[in-house]
C-alpha cells in the first residue's frame, strides 16, 4: 500500500493530568473521508488541532504525507475549517482571499474564481463585517478550499451553516473526495456526514473506541454507531 | 519574504479601523501634555530629561499598539488559521513585529515635533541620528512586545500583563535609548564614552531578535 | 517517604539557622566600622546567592522543558522562581534596613539596588504569566544585560568582599566562614521550599485533571 495521507500512531495528549487523548491510532489514504464522532469534550477538536499542527502530541507520532505536521510542505496541503470562520471582519472578501492566496503561494485569479464559486463575487469589495452569517460561512469555505488542499480538516463543518452553505460545502466535499482528496471531519450532524463518509471513528473520553469503514446500517440509522460501539 | 505580506495584512487591518492607532496617538499627546505639569517645560533643564520623557511616552503608546498585535487575530479564530498555514512561526512573528514597528514609529515621528513645540526643543539639526536611535529603540520594544503579545493573547488580563512583562524587561534598551536621545536633543553628537550605549542598544536588538525568532514556534504551537 | 525526607532536611535547615543565629548574635564580635548592624550581611548576602541559585535552576529547567517537553520541568522552573523571589525579597529588605542605618536612607538609586529591584520585577512578571519557559529564558538574558547597563549608569553599593571575588582576604576568615554556613542553611531551606511548591504544582495538575474528567462525564 502507498504512504497514507494521514497516519496517527499512539498519540497521547494531556491537559494537566487528564488524558484528552489516549493511545489514538488510525490512518487514512487518498479519497477517503472520515467522520469523527463523539460527544462534546471527548477529544475530537483536540485530535483535529494536533493534525492541523496547532498543538503538539505529548507522545506518539502524527504524519501528514509522511511528514511532520509542522513542516511547511505538509501545511501547504491542508485546508482547515474550524469553529471560527478564520477571515478578517475589517477587510473585504477579496482582500481576505488574496491574503490567504499569498500565504499559500496561489495566484490571485484563483481567489476571484473562488468568490464566484461561492456566489460572493457581487460583494467582493465589501468588508466582511457587513456580511450576513451565511455569506461569512461561504467565504470561510472559499478560504479553506482556496489552495486545493489534499487534506481537509473540518471541525463541525455543518454546525451553524445555513442551507445554501451546507449544499455548497457538501458539493465541494463530494468533488474533493472524487478527486482523491482526503477528508477528516468531526461532526454531530450525522445525516449530512454519513453520506460522504467512507470511514467512521468514535472517540469516547480520549479513547478511539471504533474505527472502520462506514457500513449501510450507519447510513440508515444515524444512532447506530453510538449504540453499537459506545460504552456510555 | 512572506513576513512582509503578514505585515501588510496587519497594517491594512489597522489602517482600516485605526483602533489602536487613534488610541495610542491621543494617549501619547495627553501624556506629553501632562508631563508639562510634572516638570517646568520652559526651564533650562528640559533637554536633560527630554530623552527620558520622550521614551516614557513611546513606551506607553507602544503598549497600546502591541496589545493589539496578536489580539487582532482572536475574533473568528484567525490565529489558528494563520498557524496552520504554511507560514512558519518565525515569519508570522516577524511580520507582526514589522507591522507594530511601522505603526509605533509613525506615532513617534508625530510626537517628536509636538514635543519640540511644547517643550521648546530644537530637534531638526539632529534628525537623522535621532531617527537611528528611534529605529533601534523601537525595534527593541516591538520585538519583545510582539512576543509577549503572543504569550498573553489567551490570558484574561492581557492588557495588564503585557506592560508588566514588557517594561521591566526592556529596561536596558530603554536606558540606552533615553541616554542617546538626551545627548542628541542637547545638541551634542554621540561619541566617546557614550558609544557604549549605542553598542548596548544594538546588542539588545540582536540578542532578543535571535532569541524570539528561535523560540516563538514553541509559544504558538502548544 | 518523600515527605519524611523533606521534613528531615527542613528540620536540619531550621536547626542550622537557629545555631547560626546564636553564633552570629553572641559569639561573633561587632564589625570595626559599622558596629552591630553588619550582622545583617549574614542574611543579606546568602539570601542573594540563594535567589541566584533559584533563578539559575529555573533557567536550566526551562531549557530542559523546551527541549524535552516534559511539564515537570516547567513546574520546577515555576517553583524555583517563586522561591527565588522570596529570597530576593529578603535580600532587598535586609539591604534596605542596612541602608537606613549606614546611609541614613531606606532606598538609594544605586546600581545594584536598582538592578535587584528590576530583577525582582522581571521575575515577578514571569511568575504571574505562568506556563512559559520562554519568558524564563528572556528574563535571565534581560537581567544579565541589565546588570552591566546599570553599572554604567550609577553606582554606590559596596564592592565585593568575599575572597573568591577579590582574590585577597578582606574580611575576617571566621566571618567569611559564617557567611558560607548561613548560605548553606538558606540553600537547604530553599530546596525544601521548592520541593513543597513542586508538590503543590503536581497536586494542582491532578486537580485540574480531575476537574476536566468531571466535565467530560
Amino acid at each position: 500500500m502507498s504512504v497514507p495521507v494521514l497516519a496517527v500512531e499512539h498519540v497521547y495528549k494531556y491537559f494537566g493530568d487528564y488524558p484528552a487523548l489516549r493511545d489514538v491510532s488510525f490512518s487514512l489514504h487518498g479519497g477517503e473521508c472520515l467522520a469523527l464522532l463523539g460527544r462534546n469534550g471527548a477529544g475530537k477538536t483536540t485530535m483535529l488541532k494536533i493534525l492541523a499542527g496547532l498543538s503538539g502530541a505529548a507522545q506518539g507520532e502524527v504524519k501528514l504525507f509522511g511528514d511532520s505536521p509542522r513542516q511547511a510542505s505538509a501545511r501547504r496541503r491542508i485546508g482547515l475549517l474550524g469553529h471560527g470562520i478564520g477571515v478578517y471582519d475589517e477587510l473585504t472578501a477579496i482582500e481576505n482571499l488574496n491574503i490567504f492566496a499569498q500565504l499559500y503561494g496561489v495566484s490571485k485569479t484563483v481567489a476571484r474564481e473562488w468568490l464566484e464559486r461561492t456566489q460572493l463575487a457581487h460583494v467582493a469589495d465589501s468588508p466582511v463585517r457587513e456580511f450576513s452569517r451565511g455569506m461569512r460561512q461561504r467565504l470561510a469555505v472559499a478560504r479553506a478550499f482556496l489552495h486545493n488542499p489534499a487534506l481537509l480538516i473540518l471541525d463541525e463543518p455543518f454546525t451553524a451553516l445555513d442551507d445554501r452553505a451546507i449544499a455548497l460545502l457538501q458539493g465541494l466535499l463530494a468533488d474533493a473526495k472524487a478527486a482523491g482528496r482526503t477528508i477528516i471531519m468531526s461532526t454531530h450532524q450525522l445525516r449530512e456526514a454519513m453520506e460522504l463518509a467512507t470511514h467512521v471513528a468514535l472517540i469516547e473520553r480520549g479513547k478511539l473506541v471504533h474505527f472502520g469503514p462506514r457500513t449501510p446500517e450507519m447510513l440508515m440509522d444515524p444512532g447506530y454507531v453510538y449504540r453499537t460501539f459506545g460504552a456510555v | 519574504m512572506i513576513f512582509l505580506q503578514v505585515a501588510a495584512k496587519d497594517l491594512r487591518s489597522e489602517l482600516r479601523t485605526k483602533e489602536s492607532l487613534n488610541a495610542s496617538l491621543s494617549f501619547a499627546v495627553v501624556i506629553l501634555l501632562l508631563f508639562s505639569f510634572a516638570f517646568d517645560p520652559s526651564g533650562e533643564a528640559v533637554a536633560e530629561f527630554s530623552g527620558g520623557l520622550l521614551w516614557l511616552v513611546f513606551a506607553f503608546a507602544g503598549a497600546l499598539i502591541l496589545n493589539r498585535s496578536f489580539a487582532r487575530e482572536l475574533p473568528n479564530d484567525c490565529l489558528e488559521v494563520l498557524i496552520a498555514s504554511p507560514v512558519s512561526g518565525a515569519q508570522l512573528f516577524l511580520g507582526k513585529s514589522v507591522a507594530s514597528f511601522v505603526l509605533l514609529l509613525a506615532i513617534e515621528l508625530i510626537c517628536l515635533p509636538i514635543f519640540g513645540i511644547f517643550y521648546n526643543i530644537t530637534w531638526t539639526p539632529k534628525f537623522w541620528p535621532l531617527l537611528g536611535v528611534f529605529l533601534l529603540g523601537t525595534w527593541a520594544m516591538t520585538i519583545l512586545g510582539t512576543l509577549f503579545s503572543a504569550l498573553t493573547v489567551n490570558l484574561s488580563l492581557r492588557e495588564l500583563m503585557l506592560p508588566m512583562l514588557l517594561y521591566p524587561m526592556m529596561i536596558p534598551a530603554l536606558m540606552s535609548a533615553m541616554r542617546l536621545t538626551t545627548i542628541l536633543l542637547s545638541g551634542n553628537d554621540i561619541g566617546g564614552d557614550d558609544l557604549v550605549w549605542l553598542r548596548l542598544l544594538i546588542g539588545f536588538d540582536v540578542v532578543f531578535t535571535t532569541l524570539a525568532l528561535a523560540l516563538v514556534e514553541t509559544i504558538l504551537v502548544r | 517517604m518523600e515527605k519524611n525526607i523533606r521534613l528531615g532536611i527542613g528540620a536540619m535547615a531550621g536547626l542550622l539557622l537557629l545555631r547560626n543565629l546564636y553564633v552570629i548574635l553572641f559569639n561573633l564580635p561587632d564589625e570595626m566600622e559599622q558596629g552591630p548592624i553588619y550582622r545583617i550581611f549574614y542574611y543579606h548576602l546568602p539570601a542573594y546567592f540563594t535567589a541566584m541559585c533559584c533563578y539559575m535552576t529555573a533557567l536550566v529547567a526551562s531549557v530542559l522543558y523546551l527541549t524535552k517537553r516534559n511539564l515537570r520541568y516547567d513546574a520546577i522552573a515555576m517553583s524555583a522562581t517563586e522561591v527565588g523571589l522570596a529570597f530576593a525579597a529578603v535580600n532587598l529588605i535586609t539591604g534596605m534596613i542596612w541602608g537606613r542605618v549606614i546611609w541614613g536612607i531606606w532606598w538609594a538609586w544605586d546600581a545594584r539596588l536598582t538592578w535587584a529591584l528590576i530583577c525582582w520585577l522581571v521575575y515577578f512578571g514571569y511568575q504571574r504569566a505562568k506556563n512559559s519557559a520562554v519568558l524564563s529564558i528572556f528574563s535571565f538574558v534581560s537581567v544579565a544585560i541589565t546588570y552591566k547597563a546599570i553599572e554604567w549608569w550609577r553606582t554606590q553599593h559596596p564592592g565585593p568582599v568575599l575572597s573568591f571575588r577579590t582574590g585577597q582576604q578582606l574580611i575576617d576568615p571566621e566571618m567569611e566562614r559564617m557567611l558560607y554556613t548561613n548560605f548553606f542553611a538558606l540553600a537547604l531551606l530553599a530546596f525544601v521550599m521548592v520541593t513543597v511548591r513542586l508538590n503543590q504544582e503536581n497536586l494542582q495538575r491532578q486537580i485540574d485533571g480531575l476537574r476536566r474528567r468531571a466535565h467530560a462525564l
